[in-house]
């Protein structure tokens, strides 16, 4: 039996990965990164159009902080977030990105002087102050009051991640690349690392570590129509639901991105509408200001979505031998800019599609982007049910996103996340009484139980093929658990996914070498992707109400009386076919921003009694406090301030908000 | 609100979007769909009793078809054995470099429409294969990184998060990021002269990550310290300067152009001693 130790076992070498394990390793603890590929070749670099962070530093920016950066992100949320933990995250964003500006990432920068841009379809001459030269630019992005995202390009991602990733190599930070965790090692409650397999030679190892962290990212691939990379499969997630202890949040909340290729899926940035492109028509009509008048293309993901496949139902979408689309039109940009800073949007339209943005529309249709879901946590970071088993990023559910996450709060997320939870892990590693006395019996255990589901696989009798199981859940659920949601529909999904989990314990391989062997690691992953997948449709399924992504055609308002809360979904037994869900309520009495109308998108919601009542306190604590800082009244508002790490509180510099000279 | 200006305004292409959707759209035009012949040289380091050959899998092309479509078509329905990467499956993570047709490129972004009825595929040379099309370019490309030493080396590696961020020229992190665009798909090295002949070499991936952080004035090196890791025939010397990288590379960074700069630096440092 072999069995690796370390301090800190980290799953996934992502941007959330990477700066979780750099963070336990500059306090001292040692890390190690399990990675499916290459650390660079991550879905984090993906992200093209930017990370929001209030610097305020372009003029159209001015006026921003962590207050707009909060009450935006709420807002996205659908009032689904936990809002101490958006309090937590924008004032930490600008730190982050300041980090990544020290440790080597290009950002794009401010010119200082006139430049001309596009905004609502027309060009328009704004100046930057000379006091902006040379500090990190930000762009327009759909669901903010101010231009707030920072951007390198539109390979921010890729940037991000090259940098991240430069320095855990630096820091001399281990890699285990083409390994998989396949199981989490665990005994009375406390989470104990994982049982790993090498993709290469199919060995199963042991890894066991005092701390334990999820960082592998979302689950886009349970669905057929998905801008995520192949690796995106929610394995992470799976792994702790199967803990049967720790519990997967909101997992039904999905986010439908507005604009990736048709019918590829293929991402293009949010920033071509940020930067001022358009969404059209069959008959080239720019259609979304006469849906959303007020933010127009640049309303949440959700609700632009949503819009564009009602304007599609009503007979409005081109056609091509795919089927329908839109049309996302970003020539009025200009050549220069599309072939600086929509770079990467111009490469995938000329390769995939043989178009040129610059003279051609691009046709789109929103596919789906990102899981809000994910592994449940405390602010910490840390399970509240799993002791010793962390998450951070797309993988987890902190909860700063709710039930739609804003543009550039994700890559903003992963490396905050990184930051914050790092802290956190570092400090648990520090207490004793975390120390870990494991019998490697109890290692062994799972190390077995592990190799007999493999050995099952590829010496048993089993009739079902892998790739048909995980074809059929993909088109179940961009059929029926897609951006438009029906009772009937998912409980039809629920079935057959139901009846798919049956199938998948009875697969039978053709391939049956030990080593690399992609049927079977399809084989095993389909297992858990079906696990997740029912957590999405059962969640769905019971949410009777519409919140952010989450829209119910049956139960089109949301509804603060009833499902103000988080869904909790856990996997109790095995041989279960279903999660059993719980519920963890929002409390309307604690929060900075009582629910409300978000800006955009609908306008009619259940409100909660609580609601007017917590209003009239915040009216009221406001008016006492008339003359008040905004940093007292936040403070007075919703205390956060103790549950951020003692090294990331504070205020942040800007412009227009000078540190004082002496802390 | 004036939107209904909107539909006056002139959209360039409004007649080709709404006519020419079908060619604008569907990337393979209005072809006859053909039929595929995709010859695959196979190898399993794990199960050496079987030698390398060339097993050929016939299809049926699909409109848009590439070759990450194809490859799974063919996993899917003919050989669950076939080993090849894919993460990003759009270009941008540098998964799926592959020699095709005898040329290193990305495999994602290659249509089948631009190849003919029969096309060769061969995991990329130089880099340890895995398997068939599969090779450990993250292996090779974790060393290069640890011998040049590639990450920025900071001034202060505790800044103070809370004050503004040191300026910088905006054309200067332009030209950073022009070279920060490489995605180590190894293409560059495959098709290099002078990787055939010294195993240690450190390709033009590598002179390009170092022309990046040399051009970077947050670095605290100086051209000494550059010279300590690539002033040698495993580095900028041994280029013969026969610039297939420059050629083949997917992304289009200007690496002769680095290539040439970085060994007139050097020169100067060797000059020097």
């Amino acid at each position: 039996m072999k069995i690796v130790y370390t301090d800190v076992l980290v799953i996934g070498g992502g941007l959330a990965g990477l700066r979780l394990a750099i963070g336990a390793k500059r306090r001292g603890h040692e890390a190690l990164i399990l990675s499916l590929v290459p650390p660079k070749r991550s879905h984090s670099a993906a992200a093209q159009g930017g990370m929001q962070a209030s610097l305020a530093n372009v003029i159209k920016g001015q006026g921003d902080n962590e207050d707009v950066h909060f009450e935006d992100t709420v807002r996205g949320s659908d009032w689904g977030a936990d809002q101490k933990v958006v309090r937590m995250f924008v004032n930490t964003a600008p730190k982050a990105v300041r980090e990544l500006a020290a440790w080597g990432v290009p950002w794009s920068r401010v010119r200082k002087g006139d430049r001309q841009v596009v905004i609502n379809g027309q060009k328009v001459t704004i100046t930057e102050r000379d006091a902006a030269q040379g500090l990190i630019a930000q762009r327009d992005f759909g669901g903010t009051k101010k231009w707030r995202t920072c951007y390198v390009s539109d390979g921010t991602g890729h940037a991000m991640l090259q940098t991240m990733s430069d320095q855990a190599i630096g820091a001399a930070i281990p890699v285990h690349e083409r390994t998989e965790a396949i199981a989490l090692i665990h005994d009375a409650g406390r989470c104990y690392g994982a049982i790993v397999r090498n993709l290469i030679t199919g060995e199963l190892v042991a890894y066991v570590a005092k701390a334990t962290a999820i960082a592998s990212g979302g689950a886009g691939r349970v669905y057929r129509v998905t801008s995520n990379a192949v690796i995106c499969e929610g394995i992470g997630s799976a792994l702790a639901l199967e803990t049967g202890i720790a519990t997967l949040g909101n997992m039904e909340a999905v986010q439908f991105h507005p604009t990736t290729i048709f019918p590829a899926g293929i991402l293009v940035t949010e920033g071509c509408r940020g930067d001022g492109g358009l969404l059209k028509d069959v008959d080239g009509h720019r259609f979304m200001p006469d849906y959303e008048p007020e933010k127009k293309e640049l309303a949440s993901r959700d609700v632009v979505s949503r819009r564009m496949e009602e304007h599609i139902a009503k007979g409005k979408g081109a056609k091509n031998r795919f089927g329908e689309h839109l049309w996302l039109d970003i020539t009025l940009l200009g050549e220069q800019h599309i072939k600086h800073s929509l770079r990467e949007v111009y490469e995938i339209c000329n390769y995939f599609l043989g178009v040129d943005p610059v003279k051609d529309w691009i046709p789109v249709r929103p596919a789906q982007h990102y899981t809000m879901g994910g592994v449940r946590t405390n602010h910490t970071g840390e399970s509240p049910t799993l002791k010793g088993l962390f998450a951070a990023g797309e993988a987890s559910c902190w909860d700063m996103h709710g039930f739609n996450r804003l543009g550039g709060n994700s890559v903003a997320e992963t490396v905050v996340a990184g930051m914050i939870v790092s802290e956190y892990i570092a400090d648990f590693c520090d207490r004793i009484e975390n120390d870990i006395d494991i019998p490697t019996s109890l290692v062994h255990e799972f190390l077995r139980r592990e190799q007999a589901k493999v050995d099952t696989l590829l010496g048993g009798h089993g009739t079902e093929d892998a790739s048909a199981i995980k074809a059929r859940m993909q088109d179940v659920m961009t059929a029926k658990v897609g951006i438009f949601r029906r009772g009937a529909d998912l409980q039809a999904a629920v079935d057959e996914l139901q009846q798919l989990l049956v199938k998948s314990r009875n697969i039978g391989l053709h391939d049956r070498s030990r080593g690399a062997n992609p049927e079977l690691v399809t084989a095993y992953r389909v297992q858990k992707m079906l696990k997740v997948a029912l957590c999405i449709a059962y969640g769905a399924l019971t949410r009777t109400e519409s919140r952010g992504a989450h829209y119910r055609q049956d139960f089109p308002r949301r509804d603060d009386v009833e499902w103000l809360k988080r869904t909790l979904a856990f996997w109790k037994g095995e041989g279960d076919t279903l999660p059993s869900l719980a519920w963890e309520a929002l409390d309307i009495g604690a929060m900075e921003l009582p629910p409300g109308w978000r800006g955009y998108g609908a306008k009619d919601y259940i409100d909660n009694p609580e609601t007017p009542k917590r209003a009239a306190e915040i009216a009221d604590l406001k008016t006492k406090m008339n003359g008040a800082s905004r940093f007292a009244l936040q403070q007075a508002l919703m205390p956060y301030d103790e549950l951020l790490p003692a090294s990331f509180r504070g205020r942040n510099e800007r412009i227009d908000e000078p540190l004082e000279a002496t802390p | 609100m004036n939107d209904v200006t909107i539909k006056i305004i002139p959209a360039p292409t409004t007649v080709k979007a709404g006519a020419g959707a079908q060619s604008t759209a569907g990337p393979n035009g209005d072809a006859i769909l053909r039929k595929l012949t995709i010859s695959v040289l196979r190898y399993n380091p794990q199960e050496p009793s079987v030698a390398p050959h060339m097993q050929s899998y016939h299809l049926e092309e699909a409109v848009g078809m590439t070759l990450f479509i194809a490859l799974n078509e063919i996993r899917e329905k003919q050989d669950p054995s076939l080993q090849f990467d894919f993460v990003c499956r759009a270009g941008i993570c540098g998964s799926c470099a592959m020699v095709i047709n005898g040329r290193p490129t990305l495999a994602c972004r290659t249509l089948t429409k631009n190849l003919g009825t029969e096309i060769t595929l061969a995991p990329l040379p130089f880099f340890e294969l895995i398997g068939d099309l599969s090779v450990n370019t993250g292996k090779w490309m974790r060393g290069m990184s640890e011998r040049l030493r590639g990450w920025l080396h900071m001034k202060d590696p505790n800044p103070d998060l809370k004050r503004m961020e040191e300026r910088m020229d905006p054309e200067v992190a332009e030209k950073i990021y022009e070279l920060d665009r490489c995605i180590e798909c190894g293409c560059c090295v495959a098709a290099c002269g002078t990787a055939r002949m010294r195993k240690d070499f450190v390709g033009a991936v590598g002179m390009n990550r170092v022309a990046r952080f040399r051009l970077d004035p947050r670095d605290t090196r100086s051209d000494q310290d550059y010279y300590d890791v690539i002033g040698d025939d495993d580095g900028i010397f041994g280029c013969m300067s026969l610039l297939a990288c420059d050629d083949v590379c997917p992304k289009d960074l200007p690496l002769a152009t680095q290539i040439a700069f970085m060994r007139r630096k050097m020169v100067k440092m060797a000059w020097a001693k």
